[in-house]
């Protein structure tokens, strides 16, 4: 089947989206931007496309009247063994570059500590797995990188110090994980597949039967079927560095606008506010842009400044806007320069003011900002659709919908949860359109 | 600029002027010859040549300084002294310099002022300026004061007002700072060549009406301004220019030829824009490049007309010597108010047929950057194109963000070609 692919090159995470010749969204695919572009974008399409056959799976799974708690138990165990699965490839890859880097003649002195140590990080890795992936566990990342590296670490530390310092298996293993990022893994459906529903079986015999069945006829039909990349489209901050042509790279604001109008086709204006840049957009009714502004010479109060608060606070990111929600009195932030925000913040927490009501502060001085840029670019005007990370940020939303109203009046604020997705989306509706302008050409 | 760079002969031509010229200044306090630093917007060149003062132009100086990296240099000294971040940039250069012993963009020791003229043009700065310069150099001050257009049209009164104070004040000083008695028939000598040149000026400016327009407006037409603007006005050698470049230019639009970038040959012309604002001198080139490969050409553009409107048909006159004069200063860009600054826009995104036009908001520059977000929005609603907006500096390179202003002009451009090819649909 033809399918296009829309790739948003961001400057913390890249995405990528697969949709059929409906416009329907198939699959979707994040990883963390890195050093090496290509990588990224190639992890983010394969995702994607992985992704996209999961979601098949399950079309066709319907198709043959499986409905409800047994398709879900069914697909999420499916998928869950395919990510173990995944994992394993990745976690032996690690290994042995972990095994090469300590071969090195630089770790020939303390060789016979090094090596038996790292082996027994390396076993203690392995043993966890099954842990990892099992029904009732809670993972807390998607990232082999964020998943590994609590691993290692914490099985180098309970080696003590016997022999080796901790310093040391750390560097091995940043060395290690670098190769294993930039390196081209098999981790792809058809690859994987297989081996994760012997597993399923395996797990629970009861399943057996379906598995072995409808489900496992159906999984083989899907790891046979040709995805046909008819169209692809770039965007992002590292968009030239894409390996697309320059016809196949488009402005995420532009990716951004017709996004929006694809999730919420009444859009009128959209913020997106990510990691380093904020964008105003005004679009047409056919999600056209019509005028736009974004932050220029400073970055203050986009999704970067979220991250260095919540390093600042010690807390994760995903834990602002909740603690941020239950503030009685928003303290008032006058600077939004991300650096003076760190400082005021010390201050204000000195002074006697509540955790929570100097977040609201700051959640409010973020969104000040932005209402600034929406104002030059020509309003809010209904529809309004938030896209980007920091729409997932619940005292973000509230600050907005507070200050959209007081400027404003009532407006519909609409909000994705695939808003990080919108401008990887825009990309692939405009592969799609190109692919039709081709034919009209020809 | 180290890799090769595609240079008109016309630019050569400029580039020899240019040379002579400073060279000229180098040797000034030497032969005792006198000098007059004076500004761009309300120049009064051929009043200076008609006394034969060698006149400097201070604005020239940082922004030729900053093309060849020495602005951040003598920014840093400036802000060591005393000048806050926000100080207009090209005094903060043009201070730095002084104090680094005033030697010139191209080397050339800048001869001290022998009178500074300051022909007050709307910019308040340039008050502040030669206060600071006169601090400086301990010398005398001549002031023009030219009345702001507020309802945006000179009035008698108003020239009536500027000739008195160039009979009255102006010219007794030139007398007394350069020996001479004032000579009207030299002074009509020199507005005579003016006119030729503007004649022709307006001609290369004209010439991107056609389609492909043989020039760039901005980025080009900062050279094509440059003899007229400043040092060269009412000269031979700039009349001289002005032909040569007019050739120039018609042999171009015959050929069917688009204008010639640094990094050489315009490639197709996809989009005609209109740009208001000075341009960006640190970073002049990238930002050329990223509208050039964007097959991007401007048509017309303000910053042309900071130092006279002559497409507005004014023109130097030999018959009306100070009345021209006092006029010229009047209607500089700088001295509009708002409505016509819009207006001004407006004409030239009609009659240059513009895909759009762009802003570019100069960070230490509040005179050219106030309420340009109100010129934006009625600009748009006038003409129908797209507005785009970008933010840089003079002669600052601090607050030139490269990928992002590239971002801006990339996302801008693809904007206009989106509009271009749904121009059914309608905007809500």
């Amino acid at each position: 089947m033809r399918c296009f692919v829309g790739v948003d090159l961001g400057s913390t995470t890249t995405k990528a989206v697969v949709l059929d010749e409906e416009e329907r969204l198939l699959g979707r695919g994040i990883t963390n931007s890195r050093s090496n572009y290509d990588v990224a974008c190639a992890v983010a399409r394969s995702e994607a496309f992985i992704n996209a056959r999961f979601g098949l799976l399950a079309r066709r799974l319907e198709a043959h009247g499986l409905r409800g708690a047994a398709l879900v138990d069914l697909t999420a165990a499916l998928e869950r063994q395919f990510r173990r699965e995944q994992h394993e490839v990745q976690q032996r890859a690690l290994a042995a570059s972990a095994r090469e880097e300590a071969a090195r003649t630089k770790y020939a002195a303390i060789a016979a500590d090094l090596v038996p140590a790292l082996d027994a990080v390396l076993a203690g890795m392995d043993a966890e797995v099954p842990a990892l992936f099992a029904a009732e566990a809670a993972r807390r990342s998607d990232f082999f990188r964020d998943t590994a590296t609590s691993s290692f670490m914490r099985h180098a530390e309970s080696l003590g110090r016997a022999g080796v310092r901790f310093d040391t298996l750390m560097t091995l293993f940043d060395r290690s994980i670098i190769q294993v990022e930039n390196q081209a893994l098999d981790l792809s459906f058809s690859a994987n597949i297989f081996p994760a529903l012997d597993r399923a079986i395996a797990e629970d015999p009861a399943r057996g039967e379906a598995l072995r069945g409808a489900v496992g006829e159906a999984t083989r039909a899907v790891a046979a079927l040709a995805l046909e990349e008819a169209g692809a489209v770039g965007t992002g901050y590292g968009r030239s560095k894409l390996p697309f042509r320059k016809e196949q790279i488009r402005s995420e604001i532009l990716c951004h606008g017709l996004g929006a109008h694809w999730m919420f086709p009444r859009t009128a204006t959209v913020l997106d506010i990510g990691g380093q840049d904020t964008k105003a957009i005004q679009v047409d009714a056919e999600g056209i842009v019509t005028s736009f502004q974004m932050n220029d010479r400073c970055a203050a109060g986009c999704g970067r400044y979220l991250g260095y608060i919540a390093d600042e606070m010690n807390l994760g990111v995903h834990e602002l806007g909740p603690l941020a929600q239950q503030s009685s009195r928003t303290v008032r932030i006058s600077s939004t320069c991300t650096v003076f925000a760190g400082a005021e913040l010390r201050d204000r927490l000195t002074l006697g003011d509540r955790r929570e009501d100097v977040l609201a502060g700051l959640h409010r001085a973020m969104i000040l900002r932005a209402m600034s840029l929406l104002a030059r670019s020509g309003g809010v005007n209904d529809e309004f659709t938030f896209t980007g990370g920091v729409a997932r940020n619940p005292a973000a939303v509230d600050a907005l919908r507070e200050l959209v109203r007081e400027n404003y009046g009532e407006r519909t604020i609409n909000i994705s949860p695939d808003s990080i997705y919108t401008g990887a989306i825009g990309a692939a509706l405009f592969a799609r359109r190109d692919a039709d302008k081709a034919v009209t050409a020809a | 600029m180290t890799t090769d760079v595609r240079k008109d002969s016309s630019m050569e031509l400029q580039k020899a002027m240019l040379a002579r010229h400073y060279e000229r200044l180098g040797r000034a306090d030497e032969d005792g010859h006198p000098t007059a630093y004076t500004f761009v917007p309300g120049n009064l060149t051929e009043l200076l040549l008609s006394f034969d003062l060698l006149p400097v132009l201070p604005e020239i100086n940082a922004l030729q300084n900053a093309m060849r990296k020495k602005s951040a240099g003598y920014i840093g000294l400036a802000e060591k002294s005393g000048h806050s971040e926000d100080v207009c940039t090209y005094v903060k250069c043009d201070i730095g310099m002084a104090r680094s012993g005033n030697v010139g963009p191209t080397g050339h020791r800048l001869p001290k002022p022998s009178v500074l003229l300051l022909s007050y043009t709307g910019c308040f700065t340039f008050l502040k300026w030669f206060e600071l310069l006169q601090q400086e150099y301990d010398c005398p001050i001549a002031m023009l004061h030219t009345p702001y257009q507020g309802e945006g049209r000179p009035t008698p009164s108003m020239i009536e007002y500027m000739v008195r104070q160039l009979r009255e004040k102006v010219i007794p000083h030139l007398e007394a700072v350069s020996g001479r008695a004032f000579d009207p028939d030299r002074l009509a000598y020199h507005l005579e060549l003016s006119a030729r040149s503007e004649d022709l000026f307006v001609r290369v400016l004209e010439s991107a009406k056609h389609r492909p327009s043989p020039i760039d407006a901005y980025f080009g037409g900062v050279y094509y301004i440059s003899p007229i603007f400043t040092a060269f006005r009412g000269t031979p050698e700039a009349l001289a220019y002005y032909e040569a470049l007019w050739e120039e230019v018609e042999e171009r639009r015959r050929q069917g030829l688009g204008p010639i970038t640094p990094d050489g040959e315009m490639g197709v012309e996809r989009y005609r824009v209109v740009v208001e604002g000075p341009p960006c001198w640190t970073n002049f080139r990238d930002l050329w490049k990223m509208f050039a490969d964007e097959g991007a050409v401007v048509v017309a553009s303000t910053y042309t007309r900071v130092g006279g409107i002559y497409d507005g048909g004014f023109r130097h006159d030999p018959a009306r010597p100070l009345e021209s004069l006092a006029e010229y200063c009047l209607g500089c860009y700088t001295n509009l108010n708002l409505p016509s600054r819009t207006e001004m826009i407006a004409r030239q995104v009609r009659d240059y047929q513009a895909d759009g036009f762009l802003i570019n908001s100069i960070k230490s520059c509040n005179s050219f950057s106030a309420g340009q977000l109100l010129i934006l929005r009625e600009v748009e609603r006038r003409t129908g194109v797209p507005g785009g907006f970008f933010e840089s500096d003079l002669v600052d390179p601090r607050y030139f963000s490269g990928a992002n202003v590239k971002n801006r002009l990339e996302s801008y451009f693809q904007m206009v070609q989106q509009k271009r090819a749904a121009p059914a649909r309608t905007a809500r």
